[in-house]
């Protein structure tokens, strides 16, 4: 396995997904003799996992099961330890579309932070593009660079200690894209704009508040970058639920018994609910909403390079 | 891939976007051509050669000639006013007439000095405001400045094309919610991906791009062949398309129940249904070179063998006895020519084939005008177990159904049903606000990873988890969780 490129089977040294249910699931590191405790029991990575094939069910100890998943950026970033406030995948998914990379894309980030956007750059340049990070404190770029060896994808990837708005981000003129999630991207557009590829490259910047969206599109203007664009992305998930709902007791017309207000079991009675007379309900399929859901990550700006 | 490498040129042959302001659409880059484009007549002669983004103007004779950067000359501190309490508008404070300006374009003027022009023609430009003298400069630049930027297609600049220009063509995706089927589908180099879309290829051509011609894809289609229009703009190199294989719905059932044969062919596709998915934001002129590509099928069909021509007289001279042998020579070529080509249909047919009973794919990809749940449910066979899928729905119900069938099969996990929000915003100083109109809606996701199927039992979950998925009502207001 690696995070760009599948595998078939569990193998050895691979980061695994444990699946319980319902948005439960949690990274492990696959070795031989090593025993993983869950809610269903002990897994036994000699017998349970190394071997199986990946999306197989493995019956924990308690008699509980779980699956077993290949590792994907997306998984990754669902159950990644955090040491900072993450991107997730609906805001990566469109900066990954508007700076228009793909396998053999240059890209540049900063800050690295918990490595959930790096993951997802690495997987889309692969295999003969390239990213280089710049992370400003040490330990998390320690922390990144040891992840990336686990997850056989250093090959792919920079990791350098350093301050982008004071020393850029290490390369110049070759970048296809940059990438800037940082308190102050504007002191850092103009290293952006040497790091990137004479004509045409792109730019995008993350900033949760206005103000520095603000001051970031300004920057770019005066740095000559065109096409400057400022959006949000939110994501709205649904739960499939059957509802019932009560028929209300309206009761019967004076005089005649036959015809009540609403027949719910006349033919004519048209549209997708199904009635229930017994408990004088109606069924129904919807898509229900989360009762709280993120109003906001934050400002993404792209522009372009010209 | 010219990734990090010098910057892509204009060449004669290409599709191209031009681009003006929020507005875009593809065309062919073919010399002495007529383009139109935002009200302009154009040759896009002039434009070869130069990088792709570089920005032009349209000159007298429509000959496009590259803008030069004009340092806007700073402004000294203009007059202006405070507010528009006293401004009436009755449609006479600009002083130049319609045939005034039109007389002005027609002496060869720049747009830049039409604007300037105006402004000094309009009573009450001195009396707005700053941010309204602004806004007047920039509206009237906009109408009367035409500039046009040639832009390299990509899946971000198409997909943007496509969504405001011909969305019923897509079936109304909207380009973040592409963007979310890339991401969630984790498409990228190397994976074999099963693609079913009638978006006029550009799902295809999105997928292909973030692949970058490593992998393969089966590109499943209805009725006589896929279509891709929409794929072709994207200019790829041609090694892209030796992976790229396409295989027949009405031919899924048959696999799947082992009983597929290449004796019937799908009937080749009709020319009607070629011209459908015709210019797409493409010149409106016909694209021939494209349509072409397209065409060989149909070629194929029309291809009859067309008897000697009947002599009107019975005299049979050297000269009309070597015309008949050569037609016969014709007619035996056009023969062979249609017996070779139906093999190779069927050769490929069998590869296709012979790719899907493996059932391995890394992935599915399902955009298209048909109820997804058939769709899902059969396709989902030929993918390996713990392998993202995505379906797009124009229309939420669908999918809702769909969900529901797959819980029912079982051999999926982390079913999410979900659509995205998106605003774009307006960052001037202290005119920040999010723009005035909006997207009503850029259709749903039903996405999900597969898991090994065990036909015994359904796999939702354990039973705890099970009372998770769907809870009763008397659960939901005991514990006040999210349901």
């Amino acid at each position: 396995m690696s995070f760009v490129e599948y595998g078939d089977t569990i193998k050895d040294g691979d980061t695994a997904i444990v699946f319980l249910g319902h948005e439960s699931m949690f990274p492990v590191k696959v070795q031989h003799g090593t025993v993983t405790q869950t809610k269903y029991g002990v897994i036994r990575h000699s017998t349970d996992l190394i071997g199986k094939r990946y999306g197989s069910k493995v019956t924990c100890s308690k008699g509980g099961w779980v699956f077993i998943l290949h590792p994907t950026p997306e998984l990754w970033t669902m159950n990644l330890p955090h040491r900072t406030q993450i991107l997730y995948s609906t805001d990566i998914s469109i900066i990954t579309m508007m700076l228009e990379l793909k396998p053999g894309s240059i890209v540049c980030e900063s800050g690295t932070g918990s490595g959930s956007l790096s993951h997802a750059l690495i997987r889309t340049v692969a295999p003969t593009g390239h990213l280089y990070t710049v992370e400003f404190h040490q330990q998390r770029a320690q922390k990144a660079r040891e992840e990336f060896r686990e997850h056989g994808v250093e090959h792919l990837v920079t990791v350098t200690n350093q301050d982008v708005c004071k020393n850029g981000f290490g390369v110049s003129n070759i970048a296809d894209a940059v990438f800037l999630d940082i308190p102050s991207p504007w002191e850092a557009i103009g290293h952006a704009k040497s790091a990137l590829k004479a004509e045409g490259g792109r730019i995008c910047s993350f900033s949760p508040c206005i103000e520095q969206v603000q001051r970031t599109c300004l920057a770019m203007e005066e740095y000559g970058f065109t096409e400057i664009n400022t959006l949000e992305i939110l994501l709205r998930v649904y739960n499939v639920r059957t509802i019932s709902l009560q028929i209300p007791d309206l009761g019967k017309a004076a005089e005649d018994n036959s015809s009540p207000a609403f027949d719910s079991s006349s033919p004519s009675h048209q549209g997708s609910p199904c009635a229930n007379l017994q408990q004088g309900t109606v069924q129904f399929k919807s898509g229900v909403p989360l009762r709280e859901v993120v109003g906001h990550t934050g400002y993404l700006t792209f522009a372009t390079k010209s | 891939a010219m990734e990090g490498g010098p910057s892509a040129r204009i060449r004669e042959g290409d599709c191209a976007v031009l681009k003006r302001d929020e507005v875009f659409k593809a065309v062919s880059v073919l010399r002495r051509r007529k383009i139109i484009f935002e009200k302009q007549w154009f040759y896009l002669d002039n434009a070869i050669g130069h990088i792709y983004g570089t920005t032009f103007e349209v000159t007298s004779g429509g000959n496009l000639q590259p803008k030069q950067e004009v340092e806007e000359a700073t402004t000294e501190t203009k007059e202006a006013g405070t507010d528009n309490r006293n401004i009436v508008d009755d449609g006479k404070s600009q002083k130049l007439t319609h045939d005034d300006i039109k007389a002005l374009k027609d002496k060869g003027i720049k747009g830049q000095e039409i604007v300037q022009q105006l402004i000094e023609n309009s009573t009450t430009f001195r009396d707005k405001t700053e941010f309204a003298q602004d806004k007047y400069i920039k509206k009237k630049k906009k109408k009367y400045e035409a500039v046009i930027t040639i832009v390299k297609p990509s899946t971000r600049i198409l997909s943007t094309m496509y969504y405001a220009r011909e969305p019923g063509k897509i079936n109304h995706l909207r380009y973040d919610t592409l963007a979310q089927m890339l991401t969630l589908g984790n498409i990228h180099a190397g994976n074999k991906m099963i693609v079913m879309e009638t978006c006029a290829g550009l799902v295809l051509g999105a997928v292909m791009e973030r692949m970058g011609g490593y992998g393969s894809i089966i590109q499943m289609y209805p009725g006589g062949g896929p279509v891709r229009a929409a794929t072709s703009c994207f200019g790829f190199p041609k090694p892209f398309f030796d992976n790229l294989h396409e295989f027949p719905l009405s031919k899924v059932q048959s696999l799947l129940s082992g009983t597929f044969s290449t004796e019937t062919l799908p009937a080749e596709p009709e020319e009607n249904a070629l011209l459908e998915e015709e210019s797409n934001g493409l010149t409106e002129e016909k694209q021939t070179s494209l349509q072409e590509t397209e065409e060989e099928p149909a070629t194929e069909a029309a291809m009859e063998i067309h008897p000697a021509e009947e002599q009107d007289t019975m005299d049979i001279n050297a000269e009309d006895v070597e015309f008949k042998e050569n037609k016969e020579k014709e007619n035996k070529e056009n023969v062979r020519e249609k017996q070779i080509k139906q093999w190779e249909r069927r050769k490929k047919l069998l590869e296709a084939a012979a790719l899907l009973r493996e059932k391995n794919a890394d992935g599915l990809i399902v955009a298209s005008k048909f109820h997804p749940t058939p769709l899902l449910l059969s396709l989902l066979e030929f993918v390996a177990p713990s392998r993202p899928f995505v379906v797009y729905c124009q229309y939420k119900e669908p999918l809702l159904e769909c969900y529901t069938k797959l819980r029912e099969r079982g051999g999926v996990i982390n079913l999410k049903l979900s659509e995205t929000w998106l605003r774009n915003y307006q960052v001037l100083p202290d005119r920040s606000h999010p723009k005035l109109t909006m997207s009503g809606g850029g259709g749903y996701l039903l996405s999900g990873i597969t898991v090994v199927l065990d036909k015994g039992k359904s796999d939702s979950s354990n039973s705890e988890a099970l009372k998770m998925e769907e809870p009763s009502s008397k659960r939901c207001r005991l514990q006040d969780l999210p349901c």
